[in-house]
């Protein structure tokens, strides 16, 4: 049997999932002799390559960089999974929702700066209306709630997944931690 | 007045008022008034005044006369000749033309089906007698099945008849009136209510209020006997603040028969005492509701509550009580009269008796109209309706307003009745009835009934609190050309929920008009979602 | 002179239990083990059904009724774990996170809130209508208290803890439909609100982080609730 290939992207989120997922400790030299990490922030990849099995999001729709990546991501990938509650559910990246982007611009760059208030036009990609969780973008196949999920969740989720199996979240974590 | 005294009173209105040789019947319901009949009829009186014709003429204000798109409408007699659009300017015309050959270009053809194919029970008075005055409802039998009743029926004789006519509550559900009268009866204790609900709050409805105004003595007849058949002394009419008219003829209703013993204490001079309060709806559409309007009775939040405990066992203030629909009492006094074998072998073996509609939307001939249960729905919107205009064709029908659904061309002839109408996907409903051609497009008709369930949701529950606002989110995403098939799913799915996890029936129906237009007009949606088209070129889709 | 109180048997899921005729079918699922979620109802409080959560499939009865609400009666065959029933109780949670603005890692009472852990029972991973992203206030107005509008569900169980075993009515719902509101006396803030008698009362009973008591860490905003039933009872005894 070939090893399954995992990815892992970072979106709108404070990586705090991915630090999480690090927290596997040992766990993960036990999971990727059943799987390679072919891309990651964790690792030194330029490009998200083709048919992934499992791709793990961290964090919410937020730009229109992130909408691209994840449009990306989800055509390269046979299971999508929506990797802590910023993915799931927005989380701290929707808190500027009911505010509309340019409140938020004006709050962050203006009124909050003392230096050069300015609002970037470059460098920082432009945020889209509202910060989104994935589903809403495109089709999610596996909900890991929690902020972050514990590492023992991820790891059996992982374990699940890499034996086909569908996981049973119900019990496994909620929102919030 | 005992009934001896009441026959006397009818007798003696008819030799008090020796008929005089022509009687012009001016429509002043609410249509017609907001067409200016008031100032018709006023014209009229200064052209009778003006040619000194008092005693050969009378000028009477009259209710609803059921073509009301062609309003100012008005009936002389005896020529039974039919005017519509009346103006100011046309009084002297009219006035001159009596006796003589009528002023063409203002007939209206009486003999036409929109009169012929009607049947009236519920409208029988309405437009032929002066809603303030006793007198005249009187010298139409008014008052005399209550007589009867209290002279020699017991309450569960009257019960038993209501039952033998096979009458269902016109409120909108349909349940069997002599089976709810028999509850309200049965429980216990000493102080039980009445209330008759005339809160009509769906959109383009008028039936219950133009019965109040045209004839309104005979819902409180029909309250009075109700009152006795259960044990009731007190009863409350719950109309809707924005009825101002109905209310106002009912204040004067209320006091002319309290004047005559017909109302208030020891009524016909038996021990039988019913006196009956007036209380303005909060301009809810969920205040219709039975629990809710107990509630706002009781000067609480009108919010409904589940159900069991019935208002029958459980209703206001704790008490035992019966709720009716304007329309279910004002069938009350005619079946006393004539009987519930009469009523019964009218409409199907179901449905029995007659239906106000308010007939609306893209016909030739809109308005009030009463017709037996059973008729079908082409009769009713070809032969009484006229047809579609402009040659256009028929789309689909709606009925049962924001509960009801559309009812497409395959169904036409199938017949009036609250089991058909359920099996097709609409309700019976009020009585509202809103005709579509080509021209209106399905979804949007959907949307425009969610939005209405989602202003009118009271937000006690949360499927439809929030439920109502998620399905109207897709509809407008719909219509805009912004949804998914995936939405379409969900939407379906937010149906079945909120259908079957509302605490009331406003939360209940809330999803049938997208249920019936998704049923019979799939396709319509599909053309929003897949290609961005709207084929009624309705809906602006965003690119 | 008092009554005799008739006891009915029932099945609830398949098992005979037996209750008094003025129990609900809660009670008794409680009294037996048999669990029924529920939000609006508190024990202690008129229940009203409003969250529809316990909503519970009954033999023969074409609707589904609220089990906090419906009275036993004889031979009644209660379900209360239908595929059905799930289905819809996770619908009903996902409408009422994605009501108004629930960020849980950010929350006050996170891992404290009945609604945060309803979602983890019932097995509610994500919502699958849109979020709406409402804009709500805070009103911090109270000496003691706070109410975030962001996280109120409108359980109204504030509303009727404050009528009903305070006294003081201070809470009511102002809006109808998706505008509606809890509002302290009329729709004044509640540090200016002259029937609040700080009690806190509502602050113990709302089951989410919309009232919360402020300048206590998270791990000790624990809402007690033992008050309720001895407070209930103590009233009936009295009349
Ligand atoms: C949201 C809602 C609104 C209603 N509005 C009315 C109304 O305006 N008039 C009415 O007679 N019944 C209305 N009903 C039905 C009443 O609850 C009740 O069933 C009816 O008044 C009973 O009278 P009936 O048996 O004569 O039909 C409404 C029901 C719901 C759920
Ligand atoms: S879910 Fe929490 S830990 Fe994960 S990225 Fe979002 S904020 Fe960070
Ligand atoms: S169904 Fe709608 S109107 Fe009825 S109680 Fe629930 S929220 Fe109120
Ligand atoms: S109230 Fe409960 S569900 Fe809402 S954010 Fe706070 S913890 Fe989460
Ligand atoms: S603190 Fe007490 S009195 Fe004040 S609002 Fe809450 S329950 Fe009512
Ligand atoms: S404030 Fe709390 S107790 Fe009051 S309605 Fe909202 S959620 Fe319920
Ligand atoms: S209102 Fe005048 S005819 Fe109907
Ligand atoms: S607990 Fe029964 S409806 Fe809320």
């Amino acid at each position: 049997m070939s090893k399954k290939r995992i990815a892992t992207v970072w979106l709108d989120g404070c990586s705090g999932c991915h630090m999480s997922f690090l927290d596997m400790d040992e766990r993960l030299v036990e999971l990727f002799q059943q799987a390679d990490l072919v891309y990651s922030p964790l690792v030194d990849l330029k490009e998200f390559p083709e048919g992934v099995d499992i791709t793990l999001v961290e964090g919410a729709v937020s730009s229109e960089e992130d909408l691209h990546k994840i449009q990306m991501v989800r055509e390269r990938t046979k299971i999508l999974v929506s990797f802590g509650d910023c993915a799931v559910t927005g989380n701290v990246p929707s808190m500027r929702n009911p505010f509309g982007v340019n409140a938020v611009l004006q709050r962050a760059y203006l009124e909050n700066v003392t230096l050069h208030p300015q609002v970037p036009r470059e460098v920082v990609p432009a945020l889209i209306e509202k910060a989104r969780p994935v589903h809403e973008v495109v089709k999610v196949d596996v909900f890991i709630p929690g902020c972050p999920p514990s590492a023992q969740t991820i790891f059996l989720v992982l374990s699940d997944l890499l034996a086909d199996r569908m996981p049973d979240m119900a019990m496994l974590t909620r929102f919030g931690a | 007045m005992t009934p001896e005294e009441l026959r006397k009173l009818a007798e003696s209105q008819e030799e008090a008022r020796p008929a005089p040789r022509h009687r012009i019947k001016i429509c002043v319901a609410a249509g017609c008034l907001s067409a200016g009949s008031d100032r018709v009829r006023d014209a009229l009186q200064n052209e009778v005044t003006r040619r000194g014709l008092e005693n050969e003429c009378e000028v009477q204000g009259v209710g609803c006369l059921g073509l009301c798109t062609m309003g100012p409408l008005m009936l002389v007699e005896p020529d039974g000749v039919m005017y519509q659009n009346v103006t100011e300017s046309d009084a002297a015309a009219i006035v001159e033309s009596l006796g003589k050959k009528p002023v063409e270009q203002l007939v209206c053809p009486s003999d036409m089906s929109f009169f012929t194919k009607q049947y009236k029970i519920v409208l029988e008075n309405s437009g032929v007698i002066d809603p303030e005055k006793i007198e005249d409802y009187i010298a139409r039998d008014g008052y005399t099945a209550l007589a009867r009743v209290l002279e020699d029926m017991s309450p569960q004789d009257v019960i038993d008849e209501i039952t033998r006519s096979g009458l269902r509550g016109r409120g909108g559900a349909g349940y069997p009136t002599g089976l709810k009268w028999s509850t309200v009866a049965k429980a216990g204790g000493t102080r039980k209510f009445v209330i008759c609900n005339a809160d009509e709050g769906d959109p383009g409805a008028f039936m219950d209020r133009s019965v109040l105004e045209s004839d309104p003595h005979r819902v409180l007849e029909g309250m009075a006997i109700a009152a006795y058949a259960v044990g009731a002394s007190q009863g409350y009419l719950y109309v809707r603040a924005e009825y101002p008219l109905a209310v106002k003829r009912l204040r004067t209703a209320i006091r002319q028969a309290e004047r005559l013993g017909l109302l208030g204490n020891n009524i016909c001079g038996t021990t039988f005492s019913f006196h009956v309060d007036i209380r303005l709806g909060a301009g809810a559409f969920v205040c219709g509701e039975e629990t809710a309007l107990i509630a706002s009775i009781e000067g609480k939040r009108g919010q409904p509550r589940p159900r069991p405990p019935y208002p029958a066992e459980y209703g206001l203030w704790g008490y035992p009580t019966l709720i009716n629909n304007v329309e279910t009492f004002a069938n009350i006094a005619p079946i006393i009269r004539n009987g519930g074998d009469w009523f019964a072998s009218i409409g199907t073996e179901k449905s029995k008796g007659t239906k106000v509609f308010a007939l609306a939307g893209r016909v030739k001939n809109t308005g009030l109209i009463e017709v037996p249960m059973g008729i079908t729905l082409r009769e009713i919107i070809f032969d009484i309706g006229g047809g579609i205009p402009d040659g256009h064709r028929f789309k689909a029908v709606q009925t049962g307003g924001p509960s009801g659904g559309c009812i497409p061309e395959q169904y036409l002839d199938m017949p009036v009745d609250y089991e058909s109408l359920a099996k097709v996907g609409s309700i019976m409903g009020s009585g509202g009835m809103i005709v579509m051609d080509e021209t209106s497009c399905m979804v949007d008709v959907a949307k425009f009934f969610m939005d209405f369930c989602v202003s009118e949701s009271c937000g006690k529950c949360v499927p439809c609190r929030v439920g109502t606002v998620q399905m109207y989110n897709i509809l407008n995403r719909i219509t805009s050309g912004e949804a998914t098939m995936e939405d379409l799913a969900l939407l379906e799915e937010l149906c079945d929920m909120v259908k079957y996890t509302s605490l009331c029936g406003l939360g209940q129906t809330a999803p049938n008009p997208v249920l019936s237009t998704l049923q019979y007009f799939r396709d319509e949606y599909v053309a929003h979602i897949v290609d961005k088209q709207c084929p009624a070129g309705v809906c602006q889709m965003r690119q | 002179m008092n009554q005799p109180v008739r006891v009915k048997t029932l099945k609830i899921d398949d098992r005979d239990v037996s209750g008094r005729e003025d129990e609900t079918i809660l009670e008794i699922a409680r009294q037996n083990g048999i669990f029924i979620p529920t939000l609006c109802n508190l024990q202690g409080l008129t229940p009203i059904g409003a969250c529809r959560l316990c909503l519970v499939e009954i033999k023969g009865v074409s609707r589904l009724l609220p089990a906090c609400v419906t009275r036993v009666e004889e031979g009644m065959e209660v379900y209360t774990q239908s595929e059905r029933l799930q289905k819809y109780r996770r619908m009903v949670l996902e409408l009422l996170f994605s009501e108004r603005n629930h960020i849980c890692s950010v929350c006050v009472v996170n891992g404290h809130c009945e609604l945060q852990s309803m979602a983890q029972v019932l097995g509610m991973t994500h919502v699958s209508v849109p979020y709406r992203f409402p804009r709500l206030p805070v009103d911090a107005s109270h000496e003691r208290f706070v109410v975030d509008h962001n996280r109120c569900i409108l359980c109204t169980r504030c509303v009727r803890v404050c009528d009903e075993i305070e006294g003081a009515h201070t809470w009511d719902v102002m809006g109808r439909g998706i505008d509606s509101r809890v509002i302290t006396d009329l729709n004044q803030a509640w540090g200016e609100s002259e029937t609040c008698t700080s009690c806190g009362k509502c602050v113990n009973v709302c089951p989410t982080g919309a009232l919360f008591e402020k300048g206590k860490p998270v791990s000790e905003r624990l809402k007690k609730r033992q008050f309720l039933p001895y407070l209930t009872m103590m009233r009936e005894e009295r009349r």
